[in-house]
Formats: C-alpha cells, sequence, structure tokens
C-alpha cells in the first residue's frame, strides 16, 4: 500500500485505519482522502468541524537577542513589534524579491531565563530550504526544528465550541492568536494551540507532542461533528478562500506584491524596507507589477486545470491558471492564475485554454466562498 | 445474456443489440472520486478505437477516456450534464457515457470479460 521510502506522521496507522486512501506529498505517505471523498469532506469542513493531519509541516522555534525584530530581517513582516500570542502571516523572500516560502510566525513567550523567542510553520516541501535559509541569514539566532511535534488542524463553524470543551479560553481567543497550554498553568505543557488555517473558515491549528497526537485525534473524532479531511478537500477549501498554495500559485519567481500578498507587508516595512527583495518590493508598491494573481470563473461547468494558458480578448496569451478545478461549497468550477496587470480587473473577459479549445471566463474577486474568520468576542 | 468487456484504461463497452453502451468501470469511478463535469463525444462524432472520446473530471483532476472500440456516436448521456454524479453512484448503469454503432464488433473480442477485468484489478492493485 505505502512506500517504504515516504516518510509517516504520527497519525500514519489511523489514516490507513479510517480507510484512508494515501498518496506521496513532500515525501510523506499522506491521506488524499478518506471514504466519504471530497466533496463529502468539504461540505463538511464548512458546516462543522473538519479534522487535518499537518504534521508534515515544518515547525520550529526561533530564539535569541531581539530575535523578533531580527527576523523582520528575512521577512516583510512587523512581528518585531507584536505582543506575545500574535501570529503573523508573511514571506521569507529571495534578493530579488521571490517567495522562498510562505509561513506563519507567532510570538511565543520566552523559556525561562530566555531570549526573545518566535514558533514558526512552514511548508513541508521547503522545510530543509527554509530551516537553511533562516540559519544563512540569521547565525547569531538559535533554530530549533521541532520534528517531536505532530500538527493537526480543526477547522469549521464547531470547531471552538469543541476544542473549548478540553480548553473554555480558547472560545475568545481572536483569529491569529495563539496560546499555549502551560502559559497559563491550565493543562497538560505542550499544546500551542492558535487560531488560524487554511480553509477561510474559523479555526484551529494545534501543534502537540507526536507521542500524544494520534490519542488526542481518536478523542476529537469521539464526536460526530468532526470528520477526517484528506489533503484533496483542504486543497478544494483553500482554492475557495483565495488562499496560495506553495509550488503552483507562488514560488520563487512571484513577488508579494505580484502575488496580492501586499496586505500581509505593514506600512513601516513597505517604507523603510530591510529585508531580502525590498527594491523590487518598493518597486512593484509604487509602480504596480507586471502581473497579478486573479480569480477565474469559467462560464460553464467545465474546470481549468493548473497550466493552463489565460487568452485575452484581443486573442493573446496573458498569463497562465496556477490553480483550477471545481469548488464544492460555490457548485461552480473556480481558478486562480497570473495575469497582466492591465487585465487584472475583476469582470473582465478572458478564455481559458482546456484540451485546445478556449473556456469562456471571467476574471473574479477573490475569495470565491466568504472568510469566516474569528475577529473576536 | 449482454457481456461486458473492459480495458486496461478502466473503460467498459456493452453491447446491446447492434448498438454497444461505453463507461467507465466501477472501479474507474472509485479511484477518480466525486465526478464533478462530463465533457462527451458529439453524436455522429467516429471514434478509432483508443482515440479520445470523453474527459469526466473529479474535484481533483481530469480524467480522459478512450473508445475501447471503433465506431459512431449515435448517443450520449445527457443527464451526465446536470447529474455527473451518476457515474459514482452507478458508473456501468445510469452513469453510461455515449452508445456506440460499432464499426468492427470483432474488436470487442480483444477486450477483458468480467472475469478477466477482476483478475486485472488483482494485478494492479
Amino acid at each position: 500500500m505505502s512506500s517504504p521510502d515516504l516518510l509517516k506522521t504520527p497519525l500514519h496507522e489511523l489514516h490507513l485505519e479510517l480507510g484512508a486512501r494515501m498518496v506521496p506529498f513532500a515525501g510523506y505517505d499522506m491521506p488524499v482522502q478518506y471514504p466519504t471523498g471530497i466533496l463529502a469532506e468539504h461540505l463538511h469542513t464548512r458546516s462543522a468541524a473538519g479534522l487535518f493531519d499537518v504534521s508534515h509541516m515544518g515547525q520550529a522555534f526561533l530564539e535569541g537577542p531581539n530575535g523578533a525584530r531580527r527576523f523582520e530581517t528575512l521577512a516583510p513582516t512587523d512581528i518585531g513589534v507584536q505582543p506575545i500570542g500574535r501570529i503573523r502571516y508573511t514571506q521569507l523572500l529571495n534578493e530579488s524579491g521571490g517567495i522562498l516560502d510562505d509561513l506563519m510566525v507567532a510570538r511565543r513567550a520566552p523559556r525561562q531565563g530566555g531570549e526573545e523567542r518566535l514558533f514558526l510553520v512552514v511548508n513541508a516541501a521547503r522545510k530543509d530550504e527554509d530551516f537553511a535559509h533562516i540559519r544563512r541569514l540569521a547565525p547569531d539566532l538559535r533554530l530549533e526544528p521541532l520534528a517531536g511535534r505532530a500538527l493537526i488542524a480543526l477547522q469549521g463553524p464547531k470547531a471552538a465550541e469543541i476544542l473549548a470543551r478540553t480548553w473554555p479560553r480558547v472560545a475568545a481567543m481572536p483569529f491569529m492568536t495563539m496560546t499555549a497550554t502551560g502559559d497559563e498553568g491550565d493543562g497538560i505543557e505542550g499544546y500551542f494551540l492558535s487560531r488560524s488555517g487554511y480553509t477561510g473558515e474559523d479555526g484551529f491549528e494545534i501543534s502537540l507532542p507526536a507521542g500524544e497526537a494520534a490519542a488526542f485525534v481518536r478523542r476529537l473524532l469521539e464526536d460526530p461533528e468532526v470528520r477526517p479531511i484528506g489533503l484533496g478537500a483542504r486543497d478544494s477549501l483553500r482554492l475557495e478562500a483565495g488562499l496560495c498554495l506553495y509550488g503552483h500559485d507562488i514560488d520563487e519567481t512571484t513577488s508579494p506584491i505580484e502575488a496580492g500578498l501586499s496586505w500581509s507587508i505593514p506600512k513601516r516595512r513597505r517604507e523603510e524596507g530591510g529585508f531580502p527583495g525590498a527594491e523590487r518590493i518598493l518597486r512593484e508598491m509604487a509602480d504596480g507589477p507586471a502581473r497579478r494573481r486573479v480569480g477565474l470563473r469559467p462560464d460553464g461547468k467545465a474546470p481549468a486545470r493548473e497550466g493552463a494558458d489565460i487568452v485575452g480578448e484581443e486573442g493573446r496569451t496573458i498569463g497562465r491558471v496556477t490553480s483550477g478545478g471545481f469548488g464544492p461549497s460555490v457548485g461552480a468550477p473556480i481558478a486562480m492564475g497570473y495575469v497582466e496587470s492591465a487585465s487584472a480587473a475583476p469582470g473582465g473577459p478572458v478564455a481559458l485554454m482546456v484540451r485546445g479549445k478556449p473556456l469562456a471566463a471571467r476574471v473574479a474577486a477573490m475569495p470565491f466562498h466568504p472568510h469566516a474568520y474569528f475577529r473576536g468576542p | 445474456m449482454t457481456q461486458i468487456r473492459y480495458t486496461k484504461d478502466h473503460e467498459y463497452i456493452r453491447l446491446d443489440g447492434e448498438i454497444a453502451v461505453v463507461g467507465i468501470s466501477d472501479h474507474a469511478q472509485s479511484q477518480l472520486g466525486d465526478v464533478v463535469f462530463v465533457e462527451l463525444p458529439a453524436i455522429g462524432a467516429k471514434l478509432a478505437k483508443g482515440g479520445e472520446a470523453a474527459v469526466v473530471e473529479s474535484v481533483k483532476a481530469a480524467s480522459e477516456v478512450y473508445a475501447p472500440a471503433s465506431g459512431e456516436v449515435v448517443a450520449v448521456n445527457s443527464a451526465l450534464e446536470s447529474e455527473p454524479s451518476a457515474i459514482n453512484e452507478d458508473a456501468t448503469g445510469k452513469g453510461w457515457l455515449f452508445r456506440l454503432k460499432l464499426a468492427n464488433p470483432a474488436e470487442l473480442d480483444t477486450l477483458m470479460d468480467e472475469a478477466a477485468y477482476q483478475e486485472f484489478l488483482k494485478t494492479i492493485a
């Protein structure tokens, strides 16, 4: 069934037990779907709570004197001036402003007597490169990959209510904040709870010791509102939410401005620069980028997939689809891709080349399905 | 009794008098997952055995369907346009794709019967 060369997460055995179809992903043997199928898993996450194993992602602590401010020299974020517990979405950039990876960075309380500390979560396929890059650019900080930890996500409108049964205070946590058990002496040490996710829904990402992951997940799955969700629905959920998938919608050639991620770059960083690739980022912010990531809605029912050429009104190729498929909650095909900036306005007609034939489509605003983040009690 | 035959690409073809019904096997639908779109051939199209005939798309991917035998398309299952999930529910029944008037019925002899196909599935599991 599974290849011996692939890595396994701490939940691997449970996936097989649940009847998952396993596929290789970023070097790991991962569940793409469970017996109910992608459509049902997707819709269940939007209506109740979906449980995802994302233990393949890279987790690390980054510590050192003035560490949070120091991290700002690697990425166009303002994590250095954020309070303990705040999470930021940002990108590691190369010298030419291309995206090496996108990641979550959180401020954690220092260890007793320790220096400033950040908690990072990076993409599975990029973790080795990311960690080497961080060590190269910030040799004065100590990077500690947390290989002994699992990461699971509980996403959907019921997620908070379900987790609050174990940890009542999570109910009031705003989106993009994190807390850890032990911080307030109210439970087992070592569960990091982040109100964040990759589905557009309210939800949490929970880092926990690998050895406790299977028992924790089994307990969550006892609740009929919670169902296991595979990579297939994870992809359709994030696509509907307009979120980028590294290696597809963003890579080392795309800048955060082209990718429509300028919201993640705070004003001070836009003015001051001081991060890799700042020259390009500041220039693109001032003059506008040559191309932009846009949403796309085919007129009919046929989906357009990654790699399809995008053709403008005058019959010239103006870009390419980077992610595409069917949006189960939208009930129609959806896609995203890059087009020349002049053609990036929502509503503009384009054609997507599918199997050699032009498929009529329109540039569309994203997200395709409204976000339901919890902004506060 | 009508006989169903299969290709190694998991299409089935079932002779129904003069006309053959074509679709994808139950194994193929379960591998594909939830079907969300089907592109059918035009009525009157002349298909060559092994040539592209239709496309079945799931949430995750698009999958080509090849003609199991040569012939002319005489009907398509247009109900699939509004209800592509019929392929998941009943691939060899109401999930049929198109009907072919065979150019050479002897072509079916080269395909697997039900027992041979079940054996073939074991070899690729």
